[in-house]
C-alpha cells in the first residue's frame, strides 16, 4: 500500500463520527462572514449596512490576486461591518447579516452537461474565482489562483486529497460518501482547468466506505483512478500525498506543479463542481464536530459566517468538562479562544477537549532520544531548530532549513520530554519572516 | 466551562515520557540481572544494591544541595545509572569501591554537565573506567569458583582460576587456549566468569528484545555494534561468536552504546557509532594492554557524537531535487 517515505506517526485515529451522515444544520438567525477567509489579501466589502443581499450575491471582493470574494449564504439584510474575532482570536472585520426567513432561497437554474462542455479552461478559472473557491483542506489558498499553471509548466495529475490524516475528523470522508459523483465531476473540471491528463484520488485505508463510494465514481472514467494510502499521518500534507501516489519529490522551496502535481482537497473538488455546475458559490461548508464529552456529535452542513456556539448547540450544548475547543483536527487545528467566532470556509471541525487533556505536561529535558528527528516528514531536526531558537540565531534556523517545516505537529507529539519543539519552530518562521 | 485553554498544535500527544522510556530499560534490564544473581549469588545482590543506593543518594543530594532543584530520582536516570555500574564491576569488589564509582559516575559522569540530557559521556561507564584506572587489581579480580567459560576437561587454566578467577578475555588475551575449548551454551546463559552483567548473553537479547517492541530505542545501534565487532573479529582471524558472548560486548551493545544522551541524533548516525564501536573494541581487544575494550570503545565514541551529528544529518526532503533544478 502507498505511503511517504520519510517520518510520519500514527496518534490514535478517535474518529467516532464516522458513520454519521451529513446533517443540514438550520440557517442561524445572524451571521457574521470574515473577510478574511484565504490566505493571502483579505475580501473587500461590496455591501453597506441596510443593504438586503440574495442567497448567493457576492457582498465583498477580492482584495488582490492571492484573494477570494465572498458571498451571502443567506436572504437577508447587512446590519453592519464590525469586527470579529476569528477563530484564532485575532479581531478582524465581519459582515453581520441578518437572515430573512420569509423569502425562500431561490436557486440558480444548473448548468446542463452540454453547457458544462462548452466552457474553456480559462472560464472553469474565471467561475472558480468568481465563487470564492478556496482550499478547503484547511489551507485556505485560492483555488483560481493553484489552476493557474504557470507558463512553461504543465500539468500532469490531479491529485485529490482525501486522506484525511488528522485524528478525529470525518468530513471529508462523509462528503465522499455522500457525493462521490460529484466530487469525480469536480475533478475532471479541476484537470480540464489545469490540462492535467490523469487524475488520482487519494483515501486512506481506514475509510473503506469512502474508497468504495469514489471507486464506483471514478471507475466510469479511464483516466481517473483512485489510490488507497496506508494510514499515516501527515499524509495529506501536499508534499507527502504527491510522494504517496506518484513516487514525486517536490524540491524543497518549490510549489507542487514543479512535479507536474496540483493538489486539491475532495471538499474543493465538490465546491468546483457546485460552482460550475450549480452556478452556486462557497457559502457553506461540512465541518465535524466531536470530542469526548459533545452530546451529538457528527458532520454538519454549517453555512459559513455561523457562529461557533450556535454549531455547538446545534451538537448538543458545550459539555460541562470542556477544556479546549480546536478550530480543525487536533495536530494542527488553532485552539479557539471564544466561541463567539464564526465559521469560515476553512474550519473543518470543532474538537472539544475535556479539561484533563487540554493542557500540556511539563516540560522536561531534552534527553536526545532523537524520536523528533525520526519522524519528522521533511528531514529537519526539531530538537536543534529549538535549540537555534532558544538563542534567537534566527540565520541559524534558515540554514537547518526551518522554512521547509509544514508544521504538522510530529516532533511535539513524539517528544517524551513534552518540549514545544513546533512552538519554537513557528517561531523562528515567524522571525524569519519578519527579517525578509 | 469557564475558560478555554489555548496553545499552539498539536493538541494531543503520543503519552510518551522521559519516565517511561527510563522504566523501560529498567526492565529491560532485569533479566540479566537475574543472570547476574544466579551465576555469582549474594555478592552480586550486595554489589548492586550499594551502587544503585549510592548512585540515588548522589543525585538526590546534589539535586536538591547544589542545584536547588526539586528532585529527579522519579525518572529512572539515576536507577538506571545505579544498575550499569553493578553491571559493569566484579561481584567480590570491595563496598567502599563501589560507592566511589557510583559517586564519580552520577557525579562527574552526568550531573557535573548539569544532570540528564547535558552529559557527553555514558555516567555508567565513566564511573566504571575510574575504577578501572584507580583500581586496577581489584578491578580484574573475578571471584573463584565461578566456572570461567571453559570445557572443564581442558583445564589449562583452572589453577588461575583457583586463585583470582579470570575472564574469557583473560584466557584468550594472554594466548592461553584456543577458541575450540568454549562451550557456547554455558556462556551464554551465564555460566562464565566475568562483570555481573555481562554474562548472560541471553537474557541480555531478551531485554534488547523488549526494548526493541516497547520502541524505547531502534535496532540501529546494538545491530551495528554486534555486526561490526563480529566482522572485524573474522577479518583479525578471531571467532566472531565467542567475541560476541565474551565480555562485555553485548552487554555495551544493548544498554550502553544505546544511551539516548550519549548517542547520535540521526539512524544514519547511530549506524556509524555503532560500527566504529564495534571496530574499536575489536582492536582494543586484539591489541591493546586490556582484555576487554567496549567501555573504552563507547567512551570514545561518545565524545565523537557532536561530530557525528553534524555531518550525519537527515537528507531535507526534496533538498537534493531543488540542488538539481539549480
Amino acid at each position: 500500500m502507498k505511503t511517504f517515505k520519510k517520518g510520519g506517526v500514527h496518534p490514535p485515529e478517535k474518529k467516532t463520527t464516522n458513520n454519521c451522515p451529513v446533517v443540514e444544520m438550520p440557517v442561524p438567525d445572524e451571521l457574521r462572514i470574515m473577510l478574511s477567509q484565504c490566505i493571502g489579501v483579505p475580501a473587500k466589502p461590496i455591501v453597506k449596512p441596510g443593504d438586503s443581499v440574495a442567497c448567493g450575491q457576492m457582498i465583498a471582493e477580492a482584495g488582490g490576486f492571492v484573494s477570494a470574494p465572498v458571498h451571502s449564504p443567506v436572504n437577508g439584510t447587512v446590519k453592519k461591518i464590525e469586527p470579529t474575532r476569528t477563530p484564532q482570536g485575532i479581531w478582524q472585520d465581519s459582515i453581520v447579516i441578518e437572515t430573512d426567513k420569509e423569502n425562500p432561497v431561490s436557486f440558480p437554474t444548473p448548468r446542463s452537461d452540454g453547457e458544462v462542455n462548452d466552457l474553456s479552461p480559462d472560464d472553469i478559472i474565471s467561475i472558480v474565482g468568481d465563487c470564492g473557491i478556496v482550499g478547503l483542506g484547511g489551507a485556505t489558498f485560492p483555488t483560481r489562483v493553484k489552476l493557474s499553471v504557470p507558463k512553461g509548466k504543465t500539468a500532469e495529475f490531479v491529485l485529490i486529497n482525501g486522506a484525511e490524516c488528522e485524528p478525529c475528523l470525518t468530513c471529508d470522508d462523509a462528503l465522499m460518501r455522500r457525493d462521490a459523483d460529484k466530487i469525480v465531476k469536480g475533478t475532471l473540471l479541476i484537470m480540464k482547468a489545469t490540462g492535467a491528463k490523469a487524475g488520482m484520488i487519494g483515501i486512506e485505508e481506514n475509510k473503506p466506505e469512502a474508497i468504495k463510494s469514489m471507486s464506483d465514481a471514478a471507475g466510469k472514467y479511464s483516466n481517473l483512478d483512485v489510490v488507497t494510502l496506508k494510514k499515516k499521518y501527515p499524509q495529506g500534507g501536499e508534499k507527502q500525498l504527491i510522494y504517496a501516489i506518484t513516487g514525486r519529490t517536490v524540491p524543497a522551496g518549490s510549489l507542487p506543479i514543479e512535479t507536474g502535481c496540483i493538489v486539491d482537497n475532495v471538499a474543493t473538488a465538490y465546491a468546483v463542481y457546485d460552482a460550475v455546475y450549480n452556478r452556486r458559490p462557497l457559502t457553506e461548508r461540512i465541518l465535524t464536530v466531536t470530542g469526548p464529552e459533545v452530546p451529538n456529535p457528527g458532520n454538519f452542513l454549517v453555512k459559513n459566517g455561523t457562529s461557533l456556539l450556535e454549531i455547538m448547540k446545534f451538537a448538543g450544548g458545550v459539555p460541562e468538562d470542556t477544556g479546549k475547543i480546536i478550530a480543525g483536527g487536533p495536530m494542527m487545528g488553532r485552539a479557539v479562544s471564544s466561541l463567539e467566532s464564526s465559521a469560515t470556509k476553512g474550519l473543518s471541525g470543532l474538537v472539544v477537549l475535556p479539561e484533563s487533556t487540554s493542557l500540556r505536561k511539563p516540560e522536561g529535558p531534552c534527553i536526545r532520544c532523537g524520536r523528533c528527528v525520526s519522524v519528522c516528514p521533511m528531514g529537519l531536526e526539531p530538537y536543534l531548530l529549538m535549540l537555534q531558537a532558544d538563542v534567537k540565531r534566527w540565520d541559524d534556523m534558515s540554514q537547518s532549513g526551518v522554512l521547509n517545516c509544514l508544521e504538522c505537529g510530529c516532533c511535539t507529539y513524539s517528544c517524551p520530554a513534552n518540549r514545544p519543539l513546533l512552538d519554537m519552530i513557528k517561531l523562528g518562521k515567524q522571525e524569519l519572516r519578519k527579517i525578509k | 466551562m469557564n475558560k478555554l485553554t489555548i496553545s499552539l498544535s498539536p493538541h494531543i500527544h503520543s503519552g510518551g515520557s522521559i519516565n517511561r522510556c527510563m522504566w523501560n530499560v529498567v526492565i529491560a534490564m532485569m533479566p540479566a540481572l537475574a543472570v547476574a544473581l544466579w551465576t555469582f549469588g549474594l555478592p552480586a545482590l550486595w554489589v548492586t544494591l550499594v551502587s544503585v543506593t549510592s548512585c540515588l543518594l548522589a543525585e538526590w543530594v546534589i539535586t536538591k544541595y547544589m542545584f536547588h532543584r526539586p528532585s529527579t530520582l522519579a525518572n529512572g536516570s539515576a536507577l538506571i545509572t545505579g544498575i550499569l555500574l553493578a553491571f559493569n564491576l566484579p561481584s567480590i569488589l570491595p563496598w567502599w569501591m563501589v560507592v566511589i564509582g557510583a559517586i564519580v559516575a552520577i557525579g562527574i559522569g552526568k550531573m557535573s554537565f548539569g544532570g540528564l540530557g547535558c552529559n557527553i559521556w555514558n555516567p555508567a561507564l565513566v564511573g566504571r573506567v575510574f575504577l578501572l584506572l584507580s583500581f586496577p587489581a581489584a578491578m580484574t579480580t573475578w571471584p573463584s569458583g565461578v566456572e570461567s567459560g571453559y570445557d572443564a576437561a581442558t583445564g589449562a587454566s583452572q589453577q588461575a582460576d583457583a586463585s583470582s578467577g579470570a575472564t574469557l578475555l583473560t584466557h584468550l588475551n594472554n594466548g592461553e587456549t584456543s577458541f575450540a575449548d568454549y562451550n557456547f551454551l554455558d556462556m551464554a546463559i551465564g555460566q562464565m566468569n566475568g562483570s555481573l552483567g555481562e554474562v548472560g548473553g541471553l537474557a541480555i537479547l531478551i531485554g534488547l528484545l523488549y526494548l526493541l517492541i516497547t520502541k524505547t530505542i531502534t535496532w540501529h545501534i546494538p545491530v551495528s555494534v554486534i555486526a561490526s565487532a563480529a566482522f572485524f573479529s573474522w577479518v583479525l582471524g578471531g571467532n566472531p561468536v565467542l567475541d560476541i558472548f565474551a565480555g562485555g560486548l553485548l552487554l555495551g551493545a544493548v544498554f550502553m552504546a544505546t544511551d539516548y544522551v550519549t548517542s547520535p541524533m540521526t539512524h544514519k548516525g547511530q549506524l556509524v557509532f555503532g560500527f566504529m564501536i564495534g571496530c574499536i573494541t575489536i582492536i582494543i581487544r586484539r591489541f591493546g594492554a586490556y582484555p576487554e575494550g567496549m567501555s573504552f570503545a563507547i567512551l570514545l565514541m561518545n565524545s565523537f557524537v557532536p561530530l557525528i551529528n553534524r555531518y550525519c544529518k537527515p537528507a531535507i526532503f526534496g533538498e537534493k531535487e531543488r540542488r538539481k533544478m539549480a
